[in-house]
């Protein structure tokens, strides 16, 4: 392979390969939202954008040696460690001292929750909206609905 | 207009992209999010704190009671939005008529139906109640229950879901859920503390202000799990009948 393109993957896609995952699905919904005529596409475009914002919260959260944010007193974190590391890790443990490096960051999880809530009450209300259109126009195509609202337009 | 939007989309992810470069890598326990004040605040002294090893939680219903307060009211306002803007208010459509010919799902659907069910709802139940300690809490407990009543709907058909959980049940669990949450907060005024602040209920419950703030975020969760639950079928039931309720998928 070329020497700078394995030199760009290397340093630039390998270590932040979330990043580009959550700017792809994005885009996806982006894209969806734009161009699509239907409706109930634009919809689902919006749902897989909130959902690249959520991949991207809770993937900034992550941290390498730690597990899920939920203090363990007998999980296998104090199983796995070395002969040195438990007797420091029992030494924190009387001093009720908490490494945060064996922890993942719960904040992004804690906004991520309040964001799936909202996705779902936007979501479902929007399907009633679009329900309520097709009762009114009898389509839900963006521009037979706009050909429809026109002065000149028929109905 | 594809042509635009392909342009339009492939400059922003480029643009998005660039960004990319300052941010932190993979997994980076230093990065700027992970070893902040804040998020070292809540990872280090929650346990000390309120007693909660579950931190998300802690913070979810504790530190920041205020959000999930309005998180909660937000799917109460979804919900009564969507009732609002589906339903036909006048003429005789108003009226709701369960269906009684509405026979759901076959016999061997039905039947796997009331064999899972019961554990369905025990399992959410749990999540809700055990939602401190382990993954879990008020808004996962409370879809699944909301989840349960609605493979309910889907196997025995919507009227007779209706008849357990009605129109007017369903609301009264969402505004119920709501004010177990706000009555919580405005008991802790009335105790002599801040909005929210559980620590200054420990004199009406067992244990030390720390115990208080853990029994509190239980007491927060339960209300949030009944709007939740309330919500969910709520927007099912509305949604998969065009608001008439009559007769469901």
């Amino acid at each position: 392979m070329d020497p700078i393109i394995a030199n760009f993957i290397e340093e630039n896609i390998v270590p932040k390969f979330n990043y580009w995952i959550y700017v792809i699905l994005m885009m996806i919904g982006l894209y969806a939202m734009i161009t699509k005529n239907n409706l109930i596409k634009k919809l689902i475009g919006m749902a897989i954008f909130q959902t690249a914002i959520i991949l991207f919260y809770v993937s900034i959260g992550v941290k390498e040696d730690g597990g899920i944010p939920i203090i363990s007193h007998h999980g296998p974190d104090h199983h796995q460690e070395t002969e040195a590391h438990s007797e420091a890790g029992s030494e924190n443990l009387k001093h009720n001292i908490i490494d945060k490096d064996k922890y993942a960051n719960p904040l992004p999880h804690v906004l991520m929750l309040t964001a799936i809530v909202v996705g779902v009450s936007t979501l479902g209300l929007a399907l009633a909206i679009s329900q309520r259109i097709h009762k009114s126009f009898g389509t839900l195509e963006e521009d037979e609905i706009l050909n429809k609202l026109r002065p000149g337009g028929h109905d | 207009m594809k042509v635009f939007g392909l342009v339009a989309v492939f400059v922003v992810g480029l643009l998005l992209l660039s960004a990319t470069q300052d941010f932190p890598s993979w997994g980076n326990p230093r990065s700027a999010a992970s070893d902040g004040e804040v998020s070292s605040f809540y990872i280090e002294k929650t346990e000390a704190v309120t007693k909660v090893p579950n931190m998300v939680t802690a913070v979810l219903a504790d530190f920041r009671g205020y959000d999930t307060m309005f998180e909660t009211v937000v799917i109460f306002i979804a919900g009564i939005g969507i009732i609002a803007v589906l339903r036909n208010f006048e003429g005789s459509d108003s009226s709701i008529d369960y269906d009684n010919d509405d026979n759901g799902a076959g016999l061997l659907a039905r039947f796997t139906c009331s064999l899972i069910l019961p554990f369905i709802q025990i399992f959410a139940l749990y999540v809700v109640a055990h939602g401190h300690h382990s993954p879990g809490g008020g808004f996962q407990g409370g879809v699944m229950l909301g989840a349960s009543y609605i493979l309910l709907a889907l196997a025995f058909g919507l009227s007779k879901a209706k008849r357990i959980f009605s129109e007017r049940r369903t609301m009264i669990f969402a505004v119920v859920g709501i004010f177990i949450y706000v009555g919580w907060g405005v008991l802790c005024l009335l105790l002599g503390g801040e909005f929210l602040n559980y620590s200054v209920l420990d004199s009406i419950l067992p244990g030390d202000a720390m115990m208080a703030r853990s029994y509190s975020m239980l007491v927060v969760e339960i209300g949030v799990a009944f709007t939740v639950t309330a919500i969910m079928f709520s927007m099912y039931s509305n949604l998969s009948t065009r608001g008439r309720l009559s007769k469901g998928l």
